[in-house]
């Protein structure tokens, strides 16, 4: 960004009388330490974010070192602190939760662009943005309601019936659990995968469509080749995000996905992610737990921070090819 | 009826007792947009390997005629396109050829070069035949070669084939889009003011490399460039806005006879820079 600002106001300098250079030296100037000091305020409140979460969380670190990340029991009454359970039920939400709403996303922009027509199309476009100003409580409300008496007595039977009871649909059918806070999850970042991958497709310059059509291509290879090839850095952004907002999910997981921070053994196991167990224990925990969850937020930070470099990194493999 | 003085509806473009068997035929094409209008009856034939022309102002219908020629209007709701264009005496749109096919035998140069942007140079040739099933390697090479070769491209690219498309420059670019439409062989191809994104010397270059592909494909042009008309096409059609805003055809001819003897004052007018 300070880059592009130089660049920006360098060339602004450069095509002016000298009069209006001296007015607009003196503005510029203004303007560019502005942003400077905006932009350092920002990084700083920043670092100093993570340095007090980090130190926080320093004790925690000194004291239980790597079994902080490799132990599998969390129990902060005997002052076990094991987070792989935590990170595994975290991860996996996440995962099955992009599991369904990425084709569904993907699928529901792609109709909206190119199927449905254009007042429908407004329409349908702000019922699902619409998804996104839902509170998260609410969407827990939503799965405890509504979700958990059908996952229990409808999708969770027949998930197992599918595999026969084995993994991954194994283990007793409470309705609440891993696989109901993925359900929910899924319908939580719906709205944003669906709206950025559409505006993403939407702005692919309109003579990519046409110039495959004319040689013969049919509407699903226009598709397939070319468009969605075309789109992916984009969608891959949109899968980042939701993957973010995911992992990051608190209230409405808390309340679906049973609360109980063991190693998961199936779909339908009860568990705690990162997030649901800081907002469970903070009210009650002592010094010594208060550490230990400051490591689970610094855990979760370090999560949603790989899965934006990683995205920025295969974005940037496909658009430093392509453009 | 050959000339231009009653040129409305009365088939102004229609050669008389041409000796060569034209390869596409307009008969009094009707193009409108939600019932809007935009082309009027117009008619003219395009012989084969020859370059013909359609030059106009703006708004005067020119790539709208263009678009009909391979059905790109089929993707806008609302157009509609009546009359008859007959390819090699069957029509486009009523004669039951697949719009996928007559794609494929009508291939299309845009304006602004549009290579896919995410595919390599080989992978953006040989895309047109993929789309038409073709799998196998070695006809796959042959063809981006050969293709490349007709559009001069293969001297420059031929060491770099897997590099993306993007990596080429405007000229470059739009000669890859060219060598991508000639490598599906198709019999007509149409191009919409393929140079005017490029700079002069690009704009040559893609100028001479239309009268070469002449023994090879027909080609129609848009242009706004009089003088690229004049330059490059044999026959040449010219258009202007109706009081009602829809395209008309007044002129219809030899590029020579409609740049220094038309029938119609307008297009003496036009040609000579009086007005558009």
């Amino acid at each position: 960004m300070n880059q592009s600002t130089q660049r920006f106001f360098s060339r602004r300098n450069a095509s002016d009388s000298p009069q209006g250079l001296r007015a607009r030296g003196g503005s510029d100037r203004f303007y560019v330490w502005t942003l400077r000091g905006v932009a350092m305020l920002f990084s700083a409140i920043l670092l100093e974010f993570v340095y007090s979460i980090v130190h926080q969380s320093w004790p925690a670190w000194t004291h239980e070192g790597i079994t902080l990340l490799t132990g599998t029991t969390w129990n902060p009454a005997a002052s076990v602190y094991g987070a792989l359970p935590l990170i595994l039920d975290t991860v996996i939400s996440t995962l099955v939760a992009l599991l369904f709403a990425v084709p569904i996303g993907l699928g529901t922009a792609l109709v909206l662009i190119f199927v449905l027509p254009r007042r429908l199309q407004a329409i349908a476009s702000a019922l699902v943005e619409l998804l996104a100003a839902i509170p998260s409580v609410v969407y827990g409300l939503w799965g405890l309601y509504v979700l958990v008496p059908w996952m229990s007595a409808t999708v969770q039977p027949w998930l197992a019936s599918l595999t026969g009871g084995r993994w991954p649909f194994s283990g007793d059918n409470l309705g609440a659990g891993i696989m109901l806070a993925s359900v929910v999850l899924a319908v939580m970042i719906l709205p944003t995968i669906v709206a950025i991958s559409r505006d993403v497709i939407a702005a692919l310059p309109k003579d990519l469509n046409e110039g495959a059509l004319s040689l013969g291509a049919s509407k699903s290879q226009v598709l397939r080749k070319v468009i969605l090839p075309s789109a992916k850095s984009g969608i891959l952004g949109a899968i980042s995000l939701g993957a973010g907002r995911a992992l990051g999910e608190t209230i409405a997981v808390l309340m679906v996905i049973g609360g109980n921070a063991q190693m998961p053994r199936s779909l339908f196991s009860v568990g705690a992610t990162l997030a649901s167990t800081i907002a469970t224990e903070y009210t009650e925990a002592s010094p010594q737990n208060l550490a230990a969850l400051g490591a689970l937020a610094v855990i979760l930070m370090a999560l949603t921070a790989g899965v934006n470099v990683l995205a920025r990194r295969l974005v940037n493999r496909s658009s430093g090819l392509s453009s | 009826m050959s000339d231009g003085h009653d040129a409305v509806g009365n088939n102004p473009g229609v050669l008389k007792e041409s000796s060569i068997t034209p390869v596409l035929q307009l008969r009094r094409v009707n193009v409108s947009f939600s019932g809007r209008v935009a082309v009027r009856d117009v008619s003219f034939d395009v012989a084969p390997n020859k370059i013909t022309s359609l030059i106009g102002p703006s708004g005067s219908g020119k790539t709208t005629i263009l678009r009909s020629l391979n059905r790109l209007h089929d993707l806008t709701k609302g157009a509609k396109v009546d009359g008859d264009l007959l390819l090699d005496g069957v029509d486009i749109y009523k004669g039951g050829i697949a719009t996928m096919l007559l794609r494929s035998r009508i291939g299309m140069v845009f304006q602004r070069p549009n290579p896919f942007p995410t595919l390599s140079i080989y992978d953006n040739v040989v895309s047109g035949l993929r789309f038409n099933g073709v799998r196998k390697k070695s006809l796959l090479d042959e063809a981006a070669e050969s293709a490349l070769i007709s559009a001069a491209l293969w001297d420059s690219v031929s060491s770099r084939m897997k590099v993306h498309a993007s990596t080429l420059s405007g000229g470059e670019q739009q000669r890859l889009c060219i060598a991508r439409a000639l490598a599906v062989e198709p019999e007509i191809l149409l191009m919409d003011e393929p140079t005017s994104s490029l700079d002069p010397v690009s704009t040559q270059r893609i100028e001479e490399l239309m009268t070469e592909l002449k023994n090879r494909v027909t080609m129609v042009i848009v242009t706004h460039n009089m003088q690229q008309a004049a330059r490059v096409s044999d026959d040449c059609a010219f258009l202007l806005m109706a009081d009602d805003r829809a395209g008309e055809l007044i002129e219809f001819g030899p590029t020579d006879k409609i740049f220094h003897d038309p029938s119609d004052a307008r297009t003496l007018d036009y040609v000579h820079g009086r007005f558009g």
